[in-house]
């Protein structure tokens, strides 16, 4: 018996659609199980993280315009400057030294060589920051449990960029991924305070980063003082610019005990005090 | 001299007839593109990703058709066995080689060339910036590099049994040169002796070719390299490529040619 190859055709469509019909919704659900929440995920499972980390790398090397040891250059163990801009971290000569890891040239290979290599320290500047976006993009979706990218990321865009939009969706996708992160909050209080100038809204989201950051485990706590002290500092500038001047001193002083440098912070508190003690017709605000 | 330009001239012919080149313009073409349509926070300004990858794909690419061309040219003359005619004819061995090292080199600059137009086309038209003195310096160097490649795969193509090992002995050689070279000064520092020894020696040996990749700079938007700088890497090159050139024309000087 001859089949007409027509209805095969509608018999393997009618299987087809048969089976997609069924097949569909639990594929869903199989979507649903899976923690991956993008295409990197699926495709390099947790080795996606190391790639991450390169392309963090990656986004420093091209804030350095290049200029980066290898794996071959002796250089002392840090964060990567990227994050230590975040925070506000400039370069002093000593770093400079620091961050000599060619050194001199050993031999004349090595000395003709460096005519064709990059050999200076610079950092991007006046808007060429935005260089350094794609990879920490990347470095985001393969791993967006990364939070350093977020911050970094957000910073250079509204420090340098005045991207200030673009900087919170990037903040709030990584308070979506990692909704613990005091850091995440940190940096978008300081966004809504130094950006849009929402006091009240900076306020609030640096007292929830501060209850996160209470919320970790005491080992944890002790590591990440740094994180404590820029929170609590950073709100106590806040309320003495409010002229809440009790609640500053009160932050100061919370900050002061984990500050490497609690004299330059009881400076701080003493001017306050000292604006305290004068009476005056202004409109400053009492201390609550 | 007219003797090796007819010889160059049979396999740049070879360049356009073969698919290599097609294939791996279109696929650079088509990977810097992609890239390039990506929209990072929507900035359409972030260009240096894009000069990076199609720089590296450039040089991949360039790497890849100078070692397959080069490779497969004493093989495929002796497999077919079109070498005996063409040295029954008053074509010396000494010239045959040059001819063949000529030919690829001239290839390599033609591809290297087309890739690198499309380079500033690409790059250009997004940051509206076209530093062709950069490129050109880039571009130079590049080809001096091959020049040693190519030498070096002749080389080994006299002594290896096909085209494919010579390819792999050689791609591993450059691309090993060019991530470890520059750094085995270091690495010897820090070994005991007679290791040491090997290494520095090594090092004082090989041909630096990481000197003439200056891919950071164009991508970073650098100063240029000093030309005289230019003019002593491409002696350098030079003898190198000599040398292996006269190492090439001592193996096949004796060498049986029946296959």
């Amino acid at each position: 018996m001859k089949v007409s190859p027509y209805l095969v055709l509608a018999l393997v469509l009618t299987v087809c659609f048969t089976l997609a019909t069924g097949i569909e919704p639990r594929a869903a659900t199989w979507s649903q199980h899976s923690k991956s929440d993008n295409v990197f995920g699926m495709l390099f499972g947790d080795g996606r993280r190391l790639f991450a980390n390169q392309f963090f790398t990656m986004a420093d090397v091209y804030f350095h315009s290049g200029y980066y040891p290898s794996i071959f250059d002796l250089r002392e163990e840090g964060p990567a400057e990227i994050v230590a801009e975040s925070h506000g971290h400039t370069d002093s000569p000593e770093d400079e030294l620091k961050e000599d890891f060619l050194g001199k040239p050993k031999d004349w290979i090595d000395r003709f060589g460096r005519h064709f290599r990059i050999t200076e320290h610079t950092h991007l500047e006046r808007g060429n920051e935005r260089e350094i976006l794609p990879w920490l993009r990347l470095a985001a979706d393969m791993d967006p449990q990364k939070i350093e990218t977020y911050t970094v990321g957000a910073f250079f865009m509204r420090e340098n960029l005045n991207e200030s939009r673009e900087a919170e969706a990037f903040l709030r996708e990584g308070l979506r991924n990692n909704p613990n992160s005091y850091e995440i909050l940190f940096e978008l209080g300081r966004l809504y305070n130094e950006n849009y100038h929402d006091s009240d809204r900076a306020r609030n989201v640096w007292q929830l980063a501060l209850r996160r950051w209470l919320q970790q485990d005491g080992a944890l706590q002790k590591e990440n003082k740094l994180g404590f002290e820029e929170i609590t500092v950073h709100l106590a500038r806040l309320e003495r610019e409010a002229g809440n001047w009790q609640s500053a001193i009160d932050w100061f002083h919370a900050a002061q005990k984990v500050s490497p440098d609690p004299n330059a912070l009881q400076e701080q508190i003493d001017v306050i005090a000292k604006k305290m003690a004068v009476p005056t017709s202004s409109t400053n605000s009492q201390p609550h | 001299m007219n003797t090796i330009w007819a010889l160059a001239g049979v396999v740049i012919k070879e360049l356009y007839r073969r698919k290599d080149f097609y294939v791996l313009f279109v696929l650079t073409a088509l990977i810097t593109i992609a890239a390039g349509m990506v929209n990072f926070f929507h900035d359409p300004k972030i260009v240096r990703y894009v000069k990076d990858i199609c720089m590296l794909l450039i040089w991949v690419s360039a790497l890849l058709i100078a070692l397959i061309t080069t490779a497969r040219q004493i093989p495929a003359e002796r497999e077919s066995r079109t070498i005996f005619p063409l040295l029954a004819k008053p074509v010396t061995r000494a010239q045959f080689i040059l001819g063949k090292f000529l030919g690829c080199w001239l290839a390599s600059g033609i591809a290297l060339l087309v890739f690198y137009i499309f380079f500033a086309i690409i790059t250009g038209s997004r940051e509206q910036n076209w530093p062709w003195l950069a490129y050109l310096q880039s571009i130079w160097l590049q080809w001096a590099m091959l020049a040693v490649v190519i030498a070096l795969s002749l080389c080994v193509s006299i002594i290896s049994a096909a085209p494919s090992s010579t390819t792999t002995i050689c791609f591993i050689a450059v691309v090993g040169i060019l991530l470890v070279g520059g750094h085995l000064n270091t690495v010897a520092l820090h070994q005991p002796q007679p290791l040491q020894t090997i290494f520095y020696t090594i090092y004082f040996l090989i041909p630096h070719l990481e000197w003439f990749d200056i891919r950071d700079r164009v991508v970073y938007d650098w100063s240029l390299v000093g030309w005289l700088d230019c003019v002593l890497a491409t002696l350098y090159a030079a003898a190198y490529a000599g040398l292996f050139l006269l190492l090439t024309w001592i193996g096949f000087r004796r060498k049986n040619l029946n296959m």
